[in-house]
Formats: C-alpha cells, structure tokens, sequence
C-alpha cells in the first residue's frame, strides 16, 4: 500500500508514539493537575514534557504559551474569536482552508471587517499587494505557513514584518507545515501559531495547540471554553494563568503522551533533514506528474518553496474517478475533491471540480513516489 | 531534624517546571498536595527542605518559574 495522504493525516504513526500513549493509559493514568497523588503527577509530568518538547522544535522560550487544543481548527477558532471584536479589521489571503474562512465568515456577520489578498493561480502572494492590504489600524493578519491544496509555503516571516509595521499581529496556520518545514517562532516575527498534532508531528488526531508568543498580551484573549483547571478552585472566575486560562476541562492526556513522542521522534530526526528529504521527494513527484500528457500540476514549480503537498488533474476524467482507481487497482491512497478550501481552488481555478492530492511525508519513499507516478501514467493512457 | 517547606504555584504546568529544575539541580525534593493551611491556585505544591530556601528560590527565578509563594512548613 502506498500511502500519499499525510496532508490529511500522517501514517503510519511512529512505534514510539503509539507505546508513549499505551504506557499513559498503563503507568500513568491519572488525571493531570487534578489530584496529587502519584498517577495523577506522572499524567502531569508527561503532558508537561510535551510542552517543552514543542517549545524547543518551535523556539519558543516559555513552554506555558503552549496552549493544547483538540486540532488546528480549534486552535484557529480559539485565536480568532479570543481577539476579534466588532470594528476591527482583519486581513486573511486568497488561499485559506475553511478552518479559518469559516470563522471569519461568522465574525464579518458580526461586525468584523475582512479583507483578503488574492494569491496568484500557483498560490503564491505579492508582497506589493500584501502591503497594501494590510493597512495601518489592522488587528490581526492571519495566513496559511503552506496550502493544504498546492503545497505552496507563504513568506510569514515577511508577512509577519508587514503586519507588525501596521500595528498587527500575525497569526500562523502552520497545519501543513510544523514538523515538516522548519519555523522558529520568535525569529520568524509569529505572535500566534496554529498547529496540528496529527500531520507533520506525527502525533495522533484529537491533538493540538496554539502558541501565545510573549509578544501578545494573553489578558486580550478570551477563552472559547471555561471550567475547571485544576487551579484557582476557590474562585469562580476563569484564571487568568496560561496555560490554564485556555485549557478548561480534563485534557487529552494519551493525545498528548503520542504527540510529545512525535515532537520528540521530529527532533530526535530534524526537521530539516525531513524538509530536505520531502523537497526531493516533491521533485521527483513533480516531474514524474508533468512528464505525462495531459496532466496539469498545480501550485509552486519550485520544490523548495513548496511542501511535499501536489495536486493534480488528469484532462476528461474526474477527480473521484482517479482517487477511487489508484486505490483500487494500484493501491494508492491520497485524497480528491475540495479538501475543505473553495478559497483555495477558486484561486488555482480548480473549482468546483478539485483536484487529486498527493502529499507525501517524512516516511514516504522514493518507490513510493515512483509507483505512483507510473499508477497515474497508466491511468491517463487507458 | 530538617524542617520543610513548600512552594506554591498558579498551575500544574508551574509545578512542573519547577520540579524538573530542581531535580537537575539535586534538590531532594517531593511533590504533594497543597497543605490545608494554605490558600493555593494548584492543587499541587512542591516540598522541600527549608534549609535550602535560598537555592530553591535562586534555581526557580532563574529558570523564570512562576510561582505563587514559598512557605516554611510547620
């Protein structure tokens, strides 16, 4: 089986995630920061390893700005709708998963004023136009790190530069990129960073976070959910203590186990070594996919300013057709369609019909690459 | 005999912090719950001996912990 589907979600998981949540749930199966006795210490300890251990793949200084949610998604919301009132103004571009136009969409119901930077038709943003848009008084510009459609990786640290010059904050949908492209928060100018724990850092789904950089007063951002904390118990107020203020409720404590396994299993590789593996993987995808008649490849030529994520059409056969065929008859897994971004393929002119998807990961393999380019070759031709 | 003390903290995470810190540094230390006697924000705290106040307050703000006070035990 080959398995081209890790902008969804990576697999096979790493052995050393799956036997760090099975010793959670067998050593250490107590309820983290609410009890004080030994299970509940060692559920503590693991949840606060995991902290740290993204900390240091993010370069980010104070582990307790890692706010743990349940998905990127959920990370988004927490941000957008922690931030935005009635009035301001925020700047989002052409090539964004619903996971942050859909909120936006029901903030600009209430009041929030939305613009958005056109992207080119391989996703790539101007930065003139960027800057225009991006307007003195804008509160928050928020961007994806690379399309989940194309692939494409988006200048954030210029972007974040931009924002900051209009008194903005920048907030990273990294969903695509962290474990796979290397980003250092504090270098980078990123006040708020997305991320999933179920793609790149090969953690398990259910798990994720949003990184509050120092850069940003935490006092300004409301919590989408409250409860119990584990901390101020006296009180009936939501504390404002990061990371508790925005981590109501017991949190997903085995989740957490396999993706601070997975952050470390990222670290213990590099993520540049990943980055450079998948740059030639992508390469080889690339041109293995042009090379065939009637095949259009979407997004950045250059695999260097791309994340292994390649879309494709094959002239006269729809996408659905393709996906169901290389996973019948070649075993090739990989996803088509929309991919949850009608913004996105609008701009690659991919919609409504999509694309097919082919996203390779860290433990893809260059056999992998070539039987399923030789499996879309046969396809086109019969 | 030793006499002890705690520190206390806002959150868990805090706790946790601090107790790894000390540890690289040596210091025998314990996590409990919080002692009745004292209103904390978490649930947990971290015991120490008292005659190693100094040190343990050194170690944490040099590692910025956070925390919510630093007490002798009775």
């Amino acid at each position: 089986m080959i398995y081209l589907d890790h902008a969804a979600t990576s697999w096979p998981k790493p052995p050393a995630v799956i036997r760090a949540m099975a010793d959670f749930c067998e050593r250490a199966g107590g309820n983290p920061g609410r009890s004080g006795h030994r299970l509940s210490l060692a559920a503590a300890r693991i949840v606060y390893d995991a902290r740290e251990s993204l900390a240091e793949l993010f370069g980010v200084s104070d582990p307790l700005r890692i706010i743990f949610t349940a998905n990127a998604t959920h990370a988004i919301n927490l941000a957008l709708r922690g931030l935005l009132h009635a009035g301001d103004r925020v700047v989002t571009t052409g090539m964004e998963h619903n996971a942050v136009m859909r909120p936006l969409r029901a903030l600009q119901d209430r009041g929030v004023q939305l613009s958005i930077i056109p992207c080119a038709s391989d996703g790539s943003l101007d930065l003139a136009q960027a800057a225009g848009a991006i307007a003195p008084g804008t509160r928050l510009v928020v961007i994806n790190h690379a399309s989940n459609v194309a692939g494409t990786i988006l200048p954030a640290d210029q972007i974040a530069r931009l924002a900051h010059q209009a008194g903005a904050l920048l907030l990273l949908d990294a969903a695509q990129t962290a474990g796979v492209v290397p980003i250092d928060v504090a270098a980078m100018g990123i006040d708020l960073l997305a991320f999933t724990g179920h793609k790149g850092l090969q953690g398990p789904p259910g798990t994720g976070g949003l990184i509050i950089h120092s850069t940003v007063d935490t006092r300004l951002i409301e919590p989408l959910v409250r409860g119990g904390t584990g901390s101020h118990s006296e009180f009936q107020t939501q504390p404002e203590s990061c990371p508790d203020k925005f981590e109501s409720g017991t949190p997903n404590g085995v989740g957490i186990a396999g993706l601070g396994a997975g952050a470390r299993w990222v670290l213990d590789r590099g993520v540049q070594t990943i980055r450079e593996h998948e740059i030639a993987l992508t390469r080889a995808l690339m041109e293995g996919l042009s090379a065939i008649p009637h095949v259009t490849v979407y997004g950045a030529a250059d695999a260097t300013q791309r994340t292994a994520t390649v879309s494709f059409t094959v002239r006269n056969r729809t996408v659905s057709e393709i996906g169901l065929r290389l996973d019948d008859k070649y075993d090739v897994l990989c996803r088509v369609g929309l991919h949850c971004a009608p913004a996105a393929h609008r701009t690659l002119g991919t919609f409504p019909e999509g694309t097919v998807r082919f996203a390779a990961g860290a433990q893809t393999t260059w056999d992998n690459i070539q039987a399923a380019v030789a499996a879309v070759r046969e396809l086109a031709h019969s | 005999m030793n006499d002890n003390g705690v520190v206390l903290f806002h959150t868990t995470s805090s706790a946790m912090r601090a107790e790894k810190t000390l540890l690289r540094h040596g210091l025998t230390i314990k996590m409990i719950p919080v002692p009745r006697q004292f209103s904390s924000d978490c649930g947990i705290a971290l015991r120490f001996d008292w005659s190693r106040k100094d040190a343990v307050h050194e170690f944490l703000t040099a590692a910025r912990v956070e925390i919510a006070g630093l007490h002798p035990l009775d």
